[in-house]
């Protein structure tokens, strides 16, 4: 193909949007919603994962020592755990740390339970705080932390703590709310190809005889697909910008409102950076490629008179 | 220049539009095909500009077997035909001046030679004033013009015409005539069904008149020889 030729069909396939106003109007709005209600699925999909995975981080394993073990001991032991290759991070609780924590979980009311132990007489055990990188293998780390116990005849560990059963049940939780995140959004985008490509179909049934025109005076496949491939394409990817711009527009507020409240309980939702590319990589590739398979596919059917 | 031996065309639910037709148009012709509705007419010049396929027999346009060829070669032959409808079949949001030079854009000519070209042929039919009107704003001889214009602008050998006075006034109709015969003398073959008696008795020419999917008169300077 020549090069002006394809400057020509660039240009026609432009005009043809303006030619075809109402029309290529309706193939934009259905774009526009489809897509507005997808991003809105994907950056809630984003978040209740983030959710889960802030949920799950907070998932450790506490391993307690007898309470007259050694301190070159109490290092041998941290060093052993941290060779782990799971572990990311191993804090060593003293007595006076675990004691002070200890106050502070039994809150005012109740300091008086503990009213006379002090460091003399501290009966607390020194104690690990082990995090791991993947929360999901804490069942196989806190195996692996008893088989060095094991190891030591002097079996200095008397208890490994990652919360049992607990933990195996948050997980199945954020395993299934991702789930079915990811099937809403892939439903969604289903629909959504759908309804625009019917949209599309319409438009393009409505210049059939365009197409017969076309053929009439001896154009090639080629020469008649092009410009309804630009068509298809520059209104797939126009109207996939605005829905992202505004998309991101109602995420930014929607952030800005709730910042403070979830601070408060610890948590926070994706930032508008991470979110913003993934949602607008998305928005914009799916739009894009479903103008043009739209329009190709309905060219095509009338290509065969 | 269009040869065709024993044309047979047999459609999907069963009807003979042509019964083993056979006839040879010579180049710079021009030839009336008459006959009653239904009789093949249609069909006959549809097979020409490989809008439809022969069920059975041979049929070639400038020396390409038009029966067989290949469908991406088809373009190619159709640029060296020229067809005319009873309805225009214009581009509705196209200007005058773009429905013509479409048919050039089409074989990637230049685009000084398209401006060039475009407004020789929309002189000749006599709309060069209205070349940035657009069809709706045109009277229906002026719309013929444009698909004359269109069918003439890239020099094709062949000019078939179905019906092109069909939805014309008789005074329009006569302008449409000596348009056509000015393209004959310039050198195109002219192939052209029509119903208008006066036209066909006034303007003496070949006919070919079809009749239940045969040929039953052909003759160098017929009549239309119906009652109307």
């Amino acid at each position: 193909m020549k090069f002006s030729t394809l400057l020509r069909h660039m240009r026609e396939g432009a005009k043809n949007i303006i030619r075809n106003g109402w029309m290529s109007f309706a193939s934009m709005s259905s774009i526009f919603i489809s897509l507005f209600i997808l991003g809105i699925f994907v950056l809630l999909a984003m978040n209740v994962n983030h959710m889960a995975d802030q949920i799950e981080s907070k998932v450790q394993i506490k391993v307690y020592l007898q309470t007259n073990v050694e301190e070159a001991k109490v290092t041998e032991i941290q060093n052993k755990i941290g060779n782990i290759t799971e572990v990311s991070k191993v804090t060593v609780v003293s007595k006076e740390e675990g004691l002070q924590q200890l106050k502070e979980a039994m809150g005012e009311e109740n300091s008086d339970w503990l009213e006379g132990y002090n460091n003399e007489n501290n009966p607390l055990p020194i104690s690990y705080v082990v995090e791991v990188y993947d929360p999901q293998t804490v069942e196989a780390v806190a195996a692996q932390i008893q088989s060095i116990n094991q190891a030591d005849e002097t079996l200095p560990i008397t208890k490994v703590k990652y919360g049992e059963g607990y933990v195996q049940q948050l997980f199945k939780i954020t395993n299934a709310v991702r789930n079915i995140g990811f099937v809403i959004v892939i439903g969604l985008g289903v629909t959504a190809m759908f309804l625009i490509s019917n949209t599309i179909k319409m438009t393009i049934i409505n210049r059939r005889r365009e197409i017969g025109i076309m053929k009439l005076v001896g154009a090639t496949n080629a020469f008649i697909r092009w410009p309804f491939f630009i068509e298809g394409a520059l209104i797939g990817f126009i109207s996939s910008v605005i829905t992202t711009v505004l998309v991101l527009v109602c995420y930014g507020q929607v952030i800005e409102l709730t910042q403070l409240d979830l601070s408060l309980m610890m948590f926070s939702l994706v930032p508008m950076k991470e979110a913003g590319m993934m949602t607008a990589l998305l928005i914009i590739v799916i739009g894009t490629l479903i103008g043009i398979w739209g329009s190709t596919i309905s060219v095509r059917k009338y290509l065969k008179v | 220049m269009i040869e065709m031996h024993d044309i047979w065309k047999t459609y999907a639910d069963g009807t003979h539009a042509l019964r083993g037709v056979s006839v040879r148009i010579d180049r710079n012709e021009f030839v009336y095909v008459v006959g009653p509705s239904g009789a093949g007419k249609s069909t006959f010049m549809k097979l020409i500009y490989r809008e439809e396929v022969p069920t059975k027999g041979q049929i070639s346009v400038n020396g390409f077997n038009i029966g067989k060829l290949k469908p991406r070669k088809i373009p190619y032959v159709r640029r060296n035909i020229g067809v005319i409808f009873q309805d225009f079949r214009l581009l509705p949001k196209l200007t005058v001046y773009e429905n013509v030079a479409f048919a050039m854009e089409v074989i990637e000519a230049p685009k000084r030679i398209i401006k060039k070209r475009t407004m020789e042929v929309l002189e000749l039919v006599g709309l060069k004033h209205k070349h940035a009107s657009l069809p709706s704003q045109l009277s229906g001889g002026e719309q013929q013009r444009v698909s004359i214009a269109r069918a003439i602008v890239n020099n094709p050998s062949v000019i078939v015409a179905d019906e092109p006075t069909g939805n014309l006034d008789p005074e329009t109709s006569m302008g449409i005539m000596n348009l056509l015969e000015e393209i004959n003398f310039r050198g195109s073959t002219i192939i052209m069904a029509t119903h208008n008696r006066d036209i066909v008795n006034n303007m003496r020419k070949r006919v070919i008149a079809i009749e239940n999917g045969n040929i039953v008169r052909d003759e160098a300077r017929g009549e239309y020889g119906y009652e109307v």
